[in-house]
């Protein structure tokens, strides 16, 4: 897929709800074509412009769920219905699956939107999915509420404290999930320490994978150089962010380090 | 099959085609792909002698027709770049072109002394970015004066550190009155190349619906298939005075643009925002339809045809 104007598109906030006390998804008027997996950068002049996983596009809205962690997301925060938000992209790879198959989705923190948008691809391909949810606390957990509705899906919840579901890591339950059920694909999109860990079990069972690599993405189209990946030099914005397990095994710097906007390695394990 | 390689200022290249710098050139591991892609060798991202910050996003834009830059030359600084390069050399035997960059003399002198330990093939001099205004003032290369003072610099520099032998190519901005006086002045001073050309302008691009530039330092540098009839022109203009190695750059986005620049006049041929265009899959694409068209033209040696628009 060639992406040749990366323009971005004014549009219009038509609703935002607060999912958690940190997420609100802002519903937008107008589709940008995205598929499930695929990135946009979304734009407020004269703050910043950030990469954000498409939470869905119906051919009518873009949901985008985003996190107040930064002073962009901060200032995304502030918008109000009516307001507009650039957006360029869609950008990178997508999520696949085959018809019928049993599916397992590993998401930590926001990467459950990402998921949720594949989610109702999976499952009008009949496909059954195990979707892993996890968070710290249960007041963290995102998009339950809407997984939990979707027909085919059966949802797993995981907190670190145990305020909700399986006190304990999220992968805990898929390694438990993969030893009880024939599972075709692992999917997970969230931290990536946490990735590392379902990479790690995907490949000890002999089951396919699915993995978003997000590295610091500037241009979204391959040309600034800054989200290269090490152990194949591929920009992430074309080349992911979701890469197949082959791919993500080959890479030496997965839950290694990830670079600045600079270039710089920044390992994940530095204090 | 033809004969494609090339050899500037006694470097050897199996290709024309080199990664111009500012796209991907961050780390040796991307700039090897690109060498196993196809291109004949690659070209650093600027390279400052202490870190330095870029331009907010967004940074980058393309329409149809063009791209609309100000990433605002960021980098980590030698130590990075030290450890990004030898990983290029671990990874990959076609020649290296340092790009330096600085904001003042002390920084040209400050990099040209650093980039020696790096071992480059050849130092490209970038004097010529034209979206970092802001901080640095007109660039360089939009002086005659100063586009000579600062290639004596970098060339002393580098004798001085027991690099004398580098070849030394300046990069030089399209947008100035006259370029052959700017290729004149810094081949006086002891320039062993050209590069020709950086982007064009700055140029902006408005979003309507807000009533803002889009680039967040609202200009940027125009490169993409626009501007090659501008390169190619230079390139031929530079050629024609000086008979000189120059590494042609500017909207080269297939092979057979490839040639059209080295018969302007190019030994070497940068390849930048087309990768905008096909990825770095262009590089062998290109290289593809450079042989092919000398195959079928009866080209033995594509070195043959640098300048040949000048021949009568």
């Amino acid at each position: 897929m060639k992406v040749i104007n990366t323009l971005p598109r004014a549009l219009k906030v038509k609703q935002i709800v607060q999912e958690t006390e940190q997420v609100k998804t802002f519903i937008l008027e107008g589709s940008v074509g995205a598929k499930p997996g695929q990135f946009v950068m979304a734009w407020l002049p004269g703050k910043d412009e950030k990469p954000f996983s498409v939470a869905m596009d119906n051919g009518l809205e873009l949901h985008l769920a985003i996190a107040a962690v930064g002073p962009f997301s901060q200032a995304m925060h502030e918008l109000k219905v009516g307001d507009l938000v650039g957006v360029r992209g869609p950008f990178g790879t997508t999520f696949s699956c085959e018809k019928g198959q049993h599916l397992a989705f590993l998401a930590g923190g926001y990467g459950a939107a990402p998921l949720y948008f594949f989610a109702h691809e999976a499952v009008a391909k009949d496909c059954t999915v195990e979707f892993i949810v996890g968070a710290r606390r249960q007041d963290l957990l995102l998009y339950t509420e809407k997984i939990e509705a979707l027909k085919n899906v059966n949802l797993h919840i995981a907190t670190n404290d145990g305020s909700a579901g399986y006190a304990g890591f999220n992968t805990d339950l898929l390694t438990q999930i993969v030893e009880k059920e024939e599972i075709d694909c692992i999917y997970t999109c969230g931290p990536e320490i946490m990735m590392v860990k379902a990479a790690e079990l995907a490949k000890a069972k002999g089951i396919d994978a699915q993995i978003s690599v997000e590295r610091y993405m500037k241009c979204g189209f391959g040309v600034c150089g800054n989200c290269c990946v090490d152990g194949t030099g591929e920009p992430s914005c074309v080349k992911g962010p979701v890469m197949s397990l082959e791919k993500v095994l080959k890479l030496t710097d997965f839950g290694k380090y990830h670079r600045d906007k600079l270039g710089k390695k920044q390992y994940f394990n530095a204090a | 099959m033809a004969d494609l390689s090339v050899e500037f200022c006694g470097v050897k290249f199996p290709n024309p085609l080199v990664l111009a710098s500012g796209v991907l050139g961050i780390t040796g591991e991307s700039m090897a792909r690109v060498v196993r892609l196809g291109a004949g060798g690659v070209t650093s991202k600027s390279l400052w002698p202490h870190a330095h910050e870029g331009h907010p996003n967004p940074v980058v834009i393309t329409s149809e027709h063009w791209m609309l830059n100000a990433v605002g030359i960021p980098d980590a600084g030698p130590e990075k770049a030290r450890e990004e390069i030898a990983r290029y050399r671990e990874l990959s035997e076609a020649p290296f072109i340092a790009n330096i960059v600085g904001a003042n003399m002390e920084d040209y002198a400050a990099i040209a002394a650093e980039v020696v330990g790096m071992k480059p093939d050849i130092i490209e001099v970038n004097i010529s970015c034209p979206n970092v205004e802001d901080e640095m003032g007109k660039p360089m290369a939009c002086s005659v004066v100063k586009s000579a003072e600062v290639t004596k610099l970098v060339k002393k520099v580098l004798a001085e550190n027991g690099a004398g032998g580098i070849p030394v190519t300046v990069k030089l901005s399209p947008n100035v009155e006259n370029i052959v006086s700017i290729a004149t002045s810094v081949l006086e001073a002891g320039a062993d190349g050209i590069t020709a050309i950086n982007s064009v302008g700055p140029g902006m691009a408005i979003d309507i619906d807000f009533a803002k530039p889009i680039l967040a330092n609202k200009v940027g540098g125009l490169t993409g298939p626009a501007i090659k009839p501008l390169a190619v022109k230079y390139v031929y203009d530079i050629y024609k005075a000086h008979k000189c190695p120059i590494i042609g750059t500017g909207g080269v986005s297939c092979g057979r643009d490839a040639i059209e620049m080295m018969m302007a006049g190019a030994t070497l041929v940068g390849v930048g925002s087309a990768v905008w265009l096909g990825g770095a899959e262009i590089f062998g694409d290109m290289v593809k339809e450079m042989n092919d068209w000398c195959d079928k033209n009866g080209v033995a040696k594509l070195s043959d045809l640098i300048g040949k628009v000048h021949s009568a």
